[in-house]
Formats: structure tokens, sequence, C-alpha cells
């Protein structure tokens, strides 16, 4: 299908487009890689009266290291992630991430901040700014906001950004020494959206976890921060410990039900990422075998 | 709106609604029938185009979105020859049936050879993942990129 009739405004900076959108309230979308927001359009999912079209505000762009935070712009496309030196030495994470969204021609697009702000909870991306303690950075007529990831996500497809506000860039600790990653997602196929998926940032010391913070995605309404990682940390990793935390995490996920995958599979899935990431973060094969289930 | 953009090179000067996506663009209003739409939101791969030297849907961008921007169809890298040896090689190895996925799937696969001079079955076969083909079950089409990427490597002086 086409898109029904709208009205389209380049915004020409991060000023302009909050006066479009403050004058034209939640009948205005911003339009920004459009990977998501014109599928929905061409399905007529959604008719919006204005787009406000922020591709080419230049101060949206760009990926900076001040100290120890790595800043990165809405408008840093999927491809432009992927590519990065900095993101690749400071946080790893996103670099392997990325090349599970989509496809190439959609990541050529497809922007960090579009993604995060369409919250779609399958999404991979959002569960990264979880596990990394992103900070997202908003901007308003009012001034500027700073939320945790943990808490800008609200629901599907729903965020703690008003529709007169912008998502303007996030900001990421840099990876400290010590510092370790895990991604891995459960897809059909390459590119389509996770069954269950989970981002994790770690840090090890000797053979044990010091800090362990496991996104889930695809599990839930939004990315879920796994308390039963916490029965990981300081402790060493048995198979005991391990069966606890994996009992805790299959407690504390409600997953939901679709054509794709049961409650009861999500929930097994994840299980098998929990024991993955351990196992493969500490090099321990005797911890994996499947999953503890 | 007016816009204006190159198109496989040359100027295009037009007036076109917001609503109009690059698809339609060049099909309805430059006749330029290569570029396929299939799904209409960007699942199915067929109207891939070259902006900026990047394949994209052109499904997922609007006409206006392209003002200043240099696109590229198949009609541009056809009749420039740059991907001549894999149309070759997609007839050689059977790698189109009824040809509605052809032209977006030498945009991706030449996207790909420009990138990696020498991919294995693996990356040829992710690189093609967002462009379905409902005929050959895609091993065909491995098979012609990888011929294709083999005969260039052996070009190469």
């Amino acid at each position: 299908m086409k898109a029904s009739a709208f009205s389209y405004a380049r915004a020409t900076s991060v000023v302009n487009a909050l006066e479009l959108l403050v004058a034209h309230g939640d009948k205005a979308k911003v339009l920004s890689g459009g990977q998501s927001l014109m599928p929905a359009m061409n399905l007529r999912l959604i008719s919006p009266e204005l787009i406000v079209d922020i591709g080419e505000i230049a101060e949206l762009r760009g990926i900076a290291v001040r100290g120890d935070v790595l800043s990165v712009g809405a408008l840093t496309r999927h491809v432009d992630l992927l590519r990065s030196p900095e993101i690749a030495a400071h946080t790893p994470l996103l670099t392997e991430a990325v090349a599970h969204v989509a496809h190439p021609a959609i990541r050529n697009r497809g922007t960090l901040g579009g993604s995060l702000a369409h919250a779609d909870p399958a999404s991979e991306l959002p569960a990264c700014m979880v596990a990394l303690n992103a900070t997202i950075i908003i901007s308003g007529q009012a001034g500027e906001r700073r939320i945790a990831a943990e808490d800008f996500f609200t629901g599907i497809y729903e965020t703690a950004l008003s529709a007169q506000e912008l998502l303007i860039s996030v900001e990421l600790p840099v990876a400290q020494k010590n510092s370790t990653h895990f991604f891995h997602e459960f897809a059909r196929r390459h590119g389509d959206y996770a069954l269950v998926g989970l981002a994790a940032q770690a840090i090890v010391e000797g053979e044990e976890f010091a800090d362990l913070r496991m996104a889930f995605f695809a599990v839930g309404d939004r990315p879920v921060l796994a308390k039963a990682a916490k029965k990981l940390v300081n402790v060493a990793l048995t198979p005991a410990v391990l069966s606890e935390a994996s009992t805790a995490l299959g407690e504390e996920l409600d997953p939901h039900e679709d054509h794709q995958a049961s409650a009861a599979m999500r929930r097994h899935l994840a299980k098998v990422l929990l024991a993955r990431c351990t196992s493969a973060v500490h090099g321990r094969p005797d911890l994996d075998a499947g999953g503890p289930v | 709106m007016e816009i204006s953009l190159d198109v496989n090179g040359e100027r295009v000067e037009a007036h076109v609604q917001p609503r109009l996506n690059l698809a339609d663009f060049l099909r309805e209003h430059l006749k330029l029938t290569g570029t396929h739409v299939g799904c209409e939101h960007g699942v199915c791969g067929a109207c891939t185009v070259r902006v900026n030297g990047e394949i994209v849907r052109s499904c997922l961008m609007l006409a206006v979105q392209t003002h200043g921007a240099s696109v590229e169809t198949i009609e541009g890298l056809s009749d420039s020859g740059e991907v001549a040896d894999l149309q070759a090689a997609f007839r050689d190895r059977n790698a189109l049936q009824c040809g509605f996925c052809t032209p977006a799937m030498l945009m991706a696969a030449q996207d790909l050879l420009k990138q990696h001079t020498d991919p294995d079955r693996e990356q040829i076969r992710e690189h093609l993942s967002g462009n379905y083909c409902r005929c050959t079950g895609y091993q065909a089409i491995i098979d012609a990129v990888e011929t294709t990427a083999r005969l260039r490597m052996e070009r190469q002086p």
C-alpha cells in the first residue's frame, strides 16, 4: 500500500524541529531513517498529518569520546555504528549487535535515535542501551532531559519521549578494564526479529563476575534487565549457582506468546542464553550443555 | 515540492507530492521500471536501489528525501556495464526464473562484491538475506555471485 497524504517539513535545526513538534503535537511524526516509520505509514497503521524530517540536522550526527563517556548522535546510522572504530573500541557490544539488525539496505538508512524512539521490544539496540547503562538525551522547549535507558523504555513502542520532544543523542560509559560482553539472538533467519535475544555487559575478576548487566529482548513489552543476573555476581560459578539463577530468570520473565514462539519456548531460550553467556564469558563449557532447564 | 537530484548520472528536476516514495517516483515519473515494487514495507527487497553509492529500500524512502542526492537504478548499472559479468553469471547459473527479484538481487550482490572481493557463501547469503526470491531456492543465486567474485579476482592483474 501507499502512505496516505501528509505535509512535509525539512527541519533545519533542533530548535526548528522542536518548534514544529510543539506547534503540531501528536499530529506530527519525526522522520529519521524511516525504516520503521515508513513501513507503518505504507501499511496505514499510522497516518500523521505532518512529517518532520530531521535527516539534514548536522548537529544530530557524530560519535565522540569525552573522557570516559562515548556520545553518539541520534542520526548515527546502523552502518555507521558497525564501521566505527570508536564504537568497536569502547562499546564492542554494539558493534556485534548491529550486525544482527535487519539487512544491509536497512542498516544504510536506519538510525540509532530512530530505533530507540520506536522502541520495538524485539529490537536489538534498546536492549544494548539497557545493558550498557546508557543515558538518553532528550531535548524539548523547556530544555534538556537525561534519562537512564532502563527508565526510557516504558512499553511496546512506548518511551518517556513526549510528542513535543526530540531524542538528541545517547551517552555510553566506555568499557572499563576487565569488561567484556556477550550478544546472541535466536531468530528464524538472519536479519529477522529475534524470538529471544540477550545483550550483556560484564566486568570479570578472575573466575567471577564483578558486575553483570543482562538485557533480554523479545521477552516482554520492553528490554528486561534481568535481576537474576545478580545471583551470578561475586560468587564462584558452579552448575548449582547457575541453576539457581536460571530458575530465578524463569520466574522473573513474563514472555508473550505469538505465532513464532510460545511463552514457554521463550522462557526456555532465555535460560539457554543465560547459560551460554556465563559459559562463553568464562570459557567454561561445563556450564553450558544446552542450558540447565 | 520541488526536488532536484541525479538519476543514473542525469540531472532530474521534478515536482512531487511528499507522500510519493522513491520507488514510485522512479517507476511512474521517470519510467525506470527495472526497480520493482513487491511488498511496499521493506521486507522483500525488490525495490533496492543505490542512493549516494549505498543500497537502500526505495519503498522506505520518500522522493523528497532524495533532494540533492545521487540515485542509481538497475538501468544505470546495466547500461554502464558495471554488472555485465554478474548478469551473465545469473544467466549461466539459472539464478533467475520469473526475474522479479533479479534487478534488486544484482544491486545487493554488486554492493557485496564492491565491499568484499572474495566473500564466502555464508557472507553472500547474509548480504542477500534482505532480498526475497520465490523461484530459485537461492542456491543458484549464491553460485552466480560466487562465480562472479572468482572471475573478477582472476581478472585482477
